[in-house]
Formats: C-alpha cells, structure tokens, sequence
C-alpha cells in the first residue's frame, strides 16, 4: 500500500511536470498555430539553466553556483522565453514550416551543446546533485513524494491559470482570430508576426519551467534526456488531450504518461532480458501509429478546443453572429 | 586547410543533396515539410542490406571496388521498394489529410509521428547496432593536391551525377514532369488543364522515395548502415533543400555540395564533435539573408 502511494505520487509527479510543458506547447499550437518540433531544446535549456544555477559548486565544470531553487526556476523561464524569442524572430514572418525545421534545428544543436559544452553541462555524464526541494524529507519515501506532487501540482494550477488567463483575455483571442483568420485579424490593425512572437515565446519560458520542474524533481540531468523522442511524446500528450484547450493538455499528459509506463512495463515483462532495447522501439511504433490514428479519427483528441463565441453573443443566443471569433477583436485595445 | 576536407565534403554534400531532391520536390508539389523523408534514406540501405544477406550470390568484390554485382541490383530494387514504400505511406496516411482539406501543418505533425515509428520499426528489426555492406578494405587513390578518394567513393560521386541528371531530364524534357512542374506552379489550373494530380503526387513520392534510397545504399556502402542515419540527415537535407531555393533540383543538388562540404570545413576546423550543427547553422544564415535560396524565386 504504501509502496503504491509511493509509486502513484512519483509517476503523477512526472506526468504533471509534462503536463507544464504541454501546457505551453498549447500556447504555441493549440491557440496560435504555430509548430514547434524542438520542444526537448526548449525543456533542455530550462533543465540546464537551473541545474547550473543551483547546484553546489561542482569540479570540472564551471558554476554550481548553489543559488536556492526558484531563482533557478526564474531564469529557467526567462532563458526558455528569450531563447523562444530569438527562433522566433528568424522564421515567423516566413512560412510556416519554416519555423518546424528551425525549431527541429534548434532541438539538435542544444542537445549537442549539452553533449559537448562539458565546462558548462558536464558533457555526457550530465549534471549531477542538483538541489531537490524537500530534501530533509528524503528519509520518509512517501512524505517526501507526495510533498514533491503538490509542489509540482501547484506549479501546474498557478501555470495553468496565467495562460487560462491570459487565452480568455483580449490577448488570447488576437492568437485565436490570427490562427483563423490571418487577413481579418490583420485588417483590424492586429500585428500577426508580434502576437505570434509573444505567443512562441510564453510557450517557450513553460517549457523551460517544466523542464527545471522536472530537473529538480529527479536531481540528475544528461544529454540523452533531451532526444526528440521527448518532443515527440509532448506533442502526443496535446494531440491526444486535445490541442487548443488547456485542461485537454493536461488531461493528454496523464493519460499518455500512464499508457507510456503500462506499455513500458507490459514490454519489460513479455520480451526476454536480451532483447529490452527492441521492446522499447516497439513502444515508440506504437505511440507513433497512434498519433497517427488519432489525427486521422479525431483529430479533436479527448477534451479538445471549446467553440469560442463572444460572452455577449452567447448570453443572447442570436445565433447568426455566434462563432464569429474575428469580431470579438474589435473589443481589444491596440497594442 | 587540408584539401582532403574537399573531396570528403563533395562526397557527403552527393548524398545530402539527392536526399534533398526528394524533400525539394515533397515540398513545393505538396507544399509541406516531410520529417519522414529521412527515413526513406534508412530504410533503402536497409532493404539492400536485406536483400543482398538474404540472396548472398554475387558477393565477390568486382575490379577495384568493395561489392560484388549483388549489391547493384539490391540497389535498384532497394529504390524501387523504397518508392513504393513512399507511395504507401502517402495512402495510408497523407492522402487522407489531403481529401479532407486539413492544414498542412497537420500533415507535418503526421509526419513526424511517422518517421518515429517508421525509424523505431527498423531498431525493432535490425536492432540498433551498426552493420556493414562490405568489410572489403579498400586502397585510396591518389587524386593530386594532397587529395585521396577510394574507389567506392569516386563511382559514388559519378552515380550521384548521372542520377540528378536523370533527374533533371524527367523533369525538364518528359511528360510527367512537365505536369509535376504545372502542378507545383498551380494545382487548381493543372487540373483544369487535364493534368491527373494524383498521379503525379505518386510519382512525386516514388519519385523522392527511391532517391533517398539511392542515397541510403550509397552512404551505407561509404560509412555505415544504422537506423539513425537518415534522422541524422534530416536537418542537412532541409538545410540543403532551403540554401537551395525550395522547389529547385539543381539548387537542392548545389545546396547539398555546400552543407556538405560546410560539415566537412567545420570538422577540420572545429572539430567532429560540432558536425550536427552545421546544418542548423547553414540555415539560420540562409533565413537570415536570403530566405528564398539561391535558385528560388520570390515569394509564391
């Protein structure tokens, strides 16, 4: 039983940590439209900064700078934000895909910088000793991991709040009318590459936080953390959720995490000792077919976007105007 | 600077431009980026490898290269299983999106959960592990300059230039091609004018598909043969295929020479370690200045 309180906490811990970096991929595609294929970059840079940041001065490499753990949270999100920013920047006024292809090179590059910088990361034996809160509870296993889990789950309300937030706000539904509507939204005097930018950015900086989140949680970081099989699980997680609706984000990283530990586990047991390393790509075929599949039949995944209709249409219910996103722009103050 | 940093960049920069004709092609027929193309290169060395262990007749080593006749036609129906394998997954997956009118972002989402598994399919059967076409060692020839190149390497760099050339005739001088070109240039008026778009977006698939093998066989045959190799790709041939000018066969050839030959100057100067990133670093240059390539044109 009480092993089971400790797993359950550990594997939800996990699955909440993903749910931040869901979230914030939702910001860039669920409600902006904008396709980032280097979500491990982003959680790479968010681990990294923190782990520097915070961990005790470290021979070999340079810092470990024993800064307490939110300030390494912080400069995680200001460094995933700037760093969202400057990829931005170069490809958002261009074509869409352009900005997947830089992203996906952006992903590449970091991990190879986290592989090769080794005074800055520790190279590929990683980062080590990085601070975990609650440590003077480390002694009572399930204390200790439920204390973590309302810790992160705490993270997640308060993240996940700004961006409600920030999508129900005057802000959100500029992303929205962009994402359907570019020309109308940019006829009402909307700067399409700015909004976007902002957007790609605040995705950018949750990234990094789930990816400090997650850092602090586990206490050790390595380069192969950060593959694009991480990416491609997140992006599961939104599809399956439902992208455009933050619960549905969140909803889709629990679930995606459970099926990726059962399948995990089921294949531990079934394939024989030597042949592990195959079981575990047979994992990725699977989760890879069924995003497939779901893209193809629902599309809308579990929860998916809620219709968006202006508060004052939908208390009238006149019906003909209901829907109508880009009109709702008008309410916005220009920027 | 060591001149061989040349001939070894030329040789890379064969294989990551005739993978990028394939995604050049993708790109401005069907106007989205495939991150499954990669794994075409992938999986046409490992057809070849299948069929050349399987078969195991014609293994003798013939003149001064390292394979025997076997691996030709291994090749050749290597490319051929490669496009079908191409025209296959556009009907399971892509053309479906297609006929239903979804945004072509969707269709790049697809692609990449179908390199992952396409990629994760092949660990699953050949395991992770390196494996060779040939264990045959080869003596470098002296090129003059300081330069050496094997054999395989220099028939590999004639293959290359006789395929882009093909290549190039298709489209320039065949029927089929013509029609490639009018629908890439407008597909609505393509259709109006009688041109069958969906076979021309087979064509472009087996097309792109049976390339990429070429390029896989080839580069399985010069390095080795992993499930990686084509993931790894993946960014040089994007880079090669936008420094080129999307859409342009000879700019995706002459952008793969340059990444290629960029990769090699970075490892001599830099060092291997940093190889991986040339590619982003080549592209970030091209968006920066000059975000329509070298052959391309403005804005479509």
């Amino acid at each position: 039983m009480i092993d089971l309180v400790g797993y359950g906490a550990f594997f939800l811990t996990i699955a909440l940590s993903y749910a931040i970096i869901a979230l914030g991929l939702n910001v860039q595609w669920g409600q902006t439209g904008l396709f980032n294929v280097g979500v491990a970059g982003f959680v790479a840079i968010g681990a990294y900064v923190s782990g520097l940041l915070t961990t005790p001065d470290a021979t070999g490499r340079i810092g470990g700078f024993g800064l307490p753990i939110l300030v390494g949270w912080l400069a995680a999100i200001l460094a995933g934000a700037l760093l969202a920013y400057a990829v931005g920047w170069l490809t958002i006024r261009l074509r869409a895909d352009y900005l997947a292809i830089t992203t996906f090179g952006f992903a590449v590059t970091v991990q190879l910088a986290a592989l090769n910088l080794e005074s800055l990361t520790g190279g590929p034996f990683g980062m080590s000793f990085i601070p975990r809160p609650f440590a003077s509870a480390a002694g009572d296993p399930v204390r200790f991991g439920l204390l973590n889990l309302g810790l992160v789950a705490l993270v997640l309300l308060v993240a996940y709040f700004v961006v409600e937030h920030l999508t129900a706000s005057p802000w959100g539904r500029v992303l929205r009318a962009i994402r359907e509507d570019e020309p109308a939204a940019v006829s009402l005097g909307k700067s399409a590459a700015r909004f976007r930018l902002q957007a790609f950015a605040v995705g950018g900086a949750l990234m990094a936080l789930g990816g400090a989140v997650q850092a602090h949680f586990i206490g050790f970081i390595a380069p192969d953390n950060y593959l694009p099989l991480l990416t491609f699980q997140v992006w599961t997680m939104l599809i399956v959720g439902g992208s455009g609706n933050n619960r549905g984000a969140i909803a889709g990283s629990v679930v995606v995490w459970a099926l990726w530990a059962v399948s995990a586990s089921v294949i531990g047991q079934v394939m024989p000792a030597g042949e592990q390393a195959r079981g575990a790509s047979l994992q990725i075929v699977l989760i890879g077919v069924a995003l497939c599949v779901i893209l193809l039949l629902r599309p809308r995944g579990l929860i998916g976007e809620r219709r968006t209709v202006s508060r004052h249409v939908a208390g009238a219910r006149r019906g003909e105007r209901s829907g109508t996103m880009v009109a709702t722009g008008r309410e916005t103050p220009t920027p | 600077m060591n001149a061989q940093a040349l001939i070894d960049g030329l040789i890379a920069g064969a294989m990551i431009g005739l993978g990028a004709i394939g995604v050049t092609l993708t790109y401005s027929i069907l106007r989205f980026a495939n991150f499954a193309h990669g794994e075409f290169i992938a999986w046409g060395a490992y057809f070849a490898l299948a069929l050349v262990s399987t078969l195991g007749v014609g293994m003798d080593p013939i003149g001064p290269f390292s394979f025997g006749w076997m691996l030709i036609v291994a090749a050749v129906l290597a490319a051929l299983l490669t496009g079908g394998l191409a025209v296959l997954l556009d009907r399971l997956l892509f053309a479906s999106f297609r006929s239903r009118g979804s945004a072509t972002i969707i269709m790049v989402i697809a692609s990449f959960g179908a390199s992952m598994a396409l990629r994760a399919l092949l660990e699953f059967v050949f395991t992770s592990k390196p494996v060779y076409f040939t264990r045959e060692l080869q003596i470098a020839v002296r090129l003059g300059g300081g330069m050496r190149a094997t054999p395989d390497q220099l028939l590999m760099l004639a293959v290359t230039a006789v395929l882009v050339l093909g290549v190039h005739l298709l489209l320039t001088r065949s029927a089929i091609g013509r029609q490639m070109r009018a629908v890439s240039e407008n597909p609505t008026l393509a259709r109006l004018a009688g041109v069958d778009v969906r076979r021309v977006i087979r064509w472009v698939w087996f097309l792109g598909g049976s390339l990429a093998a070429s390029a896989g066989v080839m580069s399985g045959l010069l390095v080795q043969i992993r499930p990686y190799m084509g993931f790894d790709l993946l960014l040089p041939l994007f880079a090669a295929a936008i420094l080129g000018g999307i859409g342009s066969v000879p700019g995706a050839i002459l952008g793969g020479l340059i990444v290629g030959l960029c990769e090699s100057f970075a490892v001599e100067l830099i060092g291997a370690e940093w190889r991986a990133a040339v590619g982003f670093v080549v592209l970030t240059l091209v968006l920066l200045l000059r975000p329509q390539g070298i052959l391309g044109q403005v804005a479509r």
